[in-house]
């Protein structure tokens, strides 16, 4: 079980580092994809939420938001605005990637110094969720394309989700409504910011929302 | 929960469920107008057996539900001092809201009157929170509710620029308040292990002199903001005229006294004051009620006229405050007894004739359409009762006897000659100060009533929108001539409200009953006489009237111009103005008030146009918050090269400053 549960975790820092540099992003929404998978098959595996019905709540609907939802979602919008493979980073991929390890470093010597109220069922749980976090939020930071920084939203919030299921057997309810905020954030900045920055600029860079300053 | 607390329980909630009904018939207005004036005086009675139970018998009602935030619960305690405050809220917003549901009917947007009402309800509801809550984290989401109903209410007629100022001056002012009972509570929590509840706070015993000391500034500053002192009254004068009449009045004449109970609240907990926060809150109150009756005496609009005289009179209250904080820290019970009580008295006596007053300049706003003192004038002879009531009020403000106004500030007075009395030679220059201060507060105060009653109500029509003015209709007329009644029965009959007053002093201060009422005593004879002397002259003064008749009905009534002087062809303009008439006191403090004039002489033998223009800002604007907001502003502009308009940056400023916070925090433990 230890095993399996770091495997997972592994596996879900690697698509978060194959996010961070990939520039195509058809390939991004598969691997958003399937980190949607393995974020779902995490409360099966952690100890203490096995036989809990909040653990298949939080299961099929992480699966199915995660994993399929949003995935879609992505993935029409992008066929919508014609984003292929183009250059959309400040900083080239190369460098991003060497960032995004200097990130990982850092959580884990950050998480080693953390005091948490809960024991975690592995010594990977609290780096990975840190790291996941600090990756998307650098994705948000060095991507130009509205749609790449949508990406690195949900990859944060997945962050977000894996740091909560470790409090998850304390208050599941909590993390039923993280997942809930994706929903939030898939209607959300589709629909309606994607459409906006597109119907003014009639491109998705967001550059071009540097002249709404003063 | 006892029945009294369950009713004062469904009184909020009515204010709340009518509230809500009144914007869901906001279109049908009229129904929307009478929900709002119905459900405030029947709120009112529901919390009348808690308010009771509270003044009159030694248990508190207490409301305890079950819903809890981190350091937070939902528990109201009606003690005597809430009882007392919440007696003047149910009766002046009573009053309020029916005067209002005729008054709003000629005012503003259809659909906006009952939205208006929402919010009313909402601020009735919040000041009742506030004088009930006992935890500090209700107590300040009651008091921003309280703040937030209230900049709804001022900004009731929004597309006006002169509102819109007044709004944003009134939503930074109260939000620079709450700042300060934010750090005061939690320093209180840091005190009590942890504890909001109020229960707790009252337990604590400080050591530290430091710390009481820093928890009354904290409270003085706080609740000043909120009480109007300078220089926080700033916000006064900008919201009071903007506001709709019986929001001014119910503002005035109730909201800004909720500070007075914030800090009256506080020193039931600071049980061992020190001698110069006695003499802080006198120095306060001495220069917010000069300042505040000399600005007042320099305004041109009636109603900010008025909002400099609710400064004027905080200030009284914070001089009676005062006195009664130096009684604690010498242990002179008179000066407790008269120091605190003529504090609570003017607060109810200042509730009355300010929301009278303010009534009355609503309804010579409806009829005249504007409040500029120099355009009105002849109005007693068009609007009779309007001018009874607003004379009455007038008097009763600058606390002329007879009226209920003098009977609080005699208390004051009393405090300051028993302590001039019986002091040491070191301590009688405060108590020597505040009589000084008082008699010229009260002197101008009197001028300046002269000077708005004179030139409003006497004399002649300065425009043609006068002639047609009448009274108006009952449902305004009734309210002011409650208030009046009120201000003419506790003038006369001031013995009527000293039980009140025996148990929110054993409530606040720990002087006894027995002593309370021993102390009481020593002014309850005077006020006898005073009851007996009223009711000889008014006596007299009937006999006087009666036989006026006989003579006047052999001579017959002669109707001419007022005060023609002579000429052939009087003109109104021939009348002296607001500011022609005080101008002799204007003159002398105008190194202190800065009006500015501009003049246009008339010139040469036939003299044709002149012209001229007074103005007087307020000095705390002008020199204090203007070059400070605008030193402030500069700052802000000197970090906007951050300001770079491109959201990856500011999302790296976040993480930036979100792994600085994880290494303080975390990290580096």
């Amino acid at each position: 079980m230890q095993t399996l549960i770091d495997i997972v975790l592994l596996l879900v820092l690697l698509s978060d580092l194959y996010l961070l540099s990939s520039s195509r992003l058809g390939a991004s929404i598969k691997v958003l994809a399937f980190q949607g998978v393995m974020l779902s098959l995490l409360p099966f595996l952690s100890t203490d939420m096995v036989r809990s019905p909040h653990a298949f709540v939080i299961a099929i609907s992480s699966c199915a938001i995660k994993a399929i939802l949003i995935p879609r979602l992505l993935s029409r919008a992008a066929r919508e605005v014609h984003i292929g493979l183009e250059i959309d980073s400040y900083i080239p991929y190369g460098a991003s990637l060497l960032a995004g390890m200097g990130v990982v470093l850092l959580s884990f010597w950050v998480a080693r110094k953390f005091q948490l109220p809960v024991t975690v069922s592995s010594r990977l749980w609290i780096p990975v969720s840190l790291a996941a976090v600090m990756i998307g939020l650098l994705m948000l930071i060095i991507r130009k394309k509205a749609i790449s920084q949508v990406i690195g939203y949900l990859a944060m919030e997945n962050g977000i989700y894996v740091l909560g299921l470790s409090l998850a057997a304390q208050m599941p309810f909590l993390v039923e409504l993280g997942v809930l905020l994706d929903i939030f954030a898939g209607v959300f900045i589709m629909g309606i910011i994607l459409n906006h920055i597109k119907y003014y600029f009639d491109d998705l860079d967001v550059e071009n929302l540097t002249v709404l300053k003063d | 929960m006892t029945l009294p607390a369950l009713f004062f329980f469904f009184a909020l909630l009515l204010l709340l469920v009518s509230g809500i009904a009144a914007v869901a018939c906001r279109a049908r207005e009229t129904a929307a107008r009478r929900i709002g004036a119905v459900s405030t005086p029947l709120a009112g009675l529901m919390a009348a057996p808690a308010v009771v139970q509270g003044l009159f018998f030694a248990e508190p009602v207490f409301i305890d539900l079950p819903l809890s935030l981190p350091y937070g619960s939902f528990t109201l305690a009606v003690d005597a001092l809430s009882a007392f405050f919440l007696l003047i809220i149910f009766t002046i917003a009573s009053l309020a809201a029916i005067y209002g549901a005729e008054y709003l009917g000629r005012e503003g947007a259809v659909t906006a009157r009952g939205v208006s009402y929402f919010w009313f309800n909402l601020l009735v509801l919040g000041m009742t929170l506030v004088a009930t809550a006992a935890n500090g984290l209700l107590f300040i989401i009651a008091w921003e509710i309280m703040s937030l109903s209230a900049f709804f209410l001022v900004t009731f007629e929004g597309e006006k620029p002169q509102t819109q100022k007044a709004g944003l001056i009134y939503i930074i002012a109260a939000h620079i308040g709450v700042v300060f009972l934010f750090l005061l509570f939690w320093l209180f929590a840091t005190n009590t292990g942890g504890s909001m509840d109020f229960t707790h706070f009252s337990r604590i015993i400080l050591a530290d002199q430091k710390t009481q000391s820093l928890l009354f500034l904290l409270s003085l500053i706080g609740f000043g903001a909120k009480a109007g002192f300078v220089p926080l009254h700033v916000w006064l004068p900008e919201a009071h005229p903007a506001a709709p009449s019986h929001v001014s009045a119910l503002m005035s004449g109730v909201m800004i006294k909720m500070g007075l109970y914030g800090m009256l609240r506080t020193l039931s907990w600071l049980t061992m004051p020190l001698y110069w926060w006695g003499a802080v809150l006198v120095a306060v109150g001495l220069i917010t009620g000069l300042l505040g009756v000399l600005y007042a005496l320099a305004q041109h609009d009636l109603k900010r006229l008025l909002a400099y005289h609710s400064v004027e009179n905080i200030g009284i209250m914070a001089i009676g405050l005062g006195l009664g904080v130096l009684g604690l820290n010498l242990h002179q019970n008179t000066l407790i007894v008269f120091g605190f009580g003529g504090c609570l008295l003017h607060v109810l006596n200042h509730s009355i004739f300010k929301s009278l007053l303010f009534m009355a300049a609503g309804a010579v706003k409806q009829e005249l359409h504007t409040l500029e003192i120099d355009q009105l004038g002849g109005l007693r002879k068009r609007m009779p009762v309007t001018a009874a009531a607003f004379l009455i009020g007038a008097a009763a403000i600058s606390g002329l006897p007879l009226l209920n106004g003098f009977v609080s500030e005699l208390m004051i007075y009393f405090a300051s000659f028993s302590a001039v009395v019986s002091m040491a030679k070191g301590v009688t220059a405060l108590p020597l100060m505040s009589l000084l201060g008082l008699a010229a507060i009260g002197g101008l105060a009197v001028a300046c009533f002269t000077k708005a009653v004179g030139v409003i109500f006497l004399g002649e029509g300065r425009t043609p929108a006068g002639a047609a003015a009448a009274d108006p209709a009952a449902s305004m007329r009734i309210p002011v001539v409650i208030l009046a009644a009120l201000c003419v029965v506790l003038g006369l009959a001031p013995i009527l409200v000293l039980p009140l007053l025996k148990p929110v002093l054993a409530a606040v201060t720990p002087v006894t009953w027995e002593t309370t009422n021993a102390e009481l005593k020593k002014i309850a004879q005077p006020l006898i006489y005073l009851s007996l002397i009223a009711g000889i002259m008014a006596g007299v003064f009937m006999l006087l009237w009666r036989l006026r008749r006989r003579p006047l009905a052999v001579q017959g009534i002669q109707r001419s111009g007022t005060w023609d002087c002579g000429y052939l062809e009087p003109d109104s303009r021939m009348q002296y103005t607001a500011s022609s008439f005080v101008q002799p006191v204007i003159d002398q403090t105008n190194w202190l008030l800065r009006t500015r004039t501009v003049k246009e002489m008339p010139q040469g033998y036939f003299p044709d146009t002149g012209k001229f223009v007074s103005h007087t800002p307020d000095l705390f604007i002008e020199k204090g918050y203007r070059p400070l907001f605008a030193a402030i502003a500069w700052l802000f502009h000197q970090l906007q090269w951050m300001q770079r308009g491109r959201i990856s940056l500011y999302i790296l400023y976040i993480a930036v400053a979100l792994l600085a916070l994880l290494f303080w925090f975390g990290g580096l433990r």
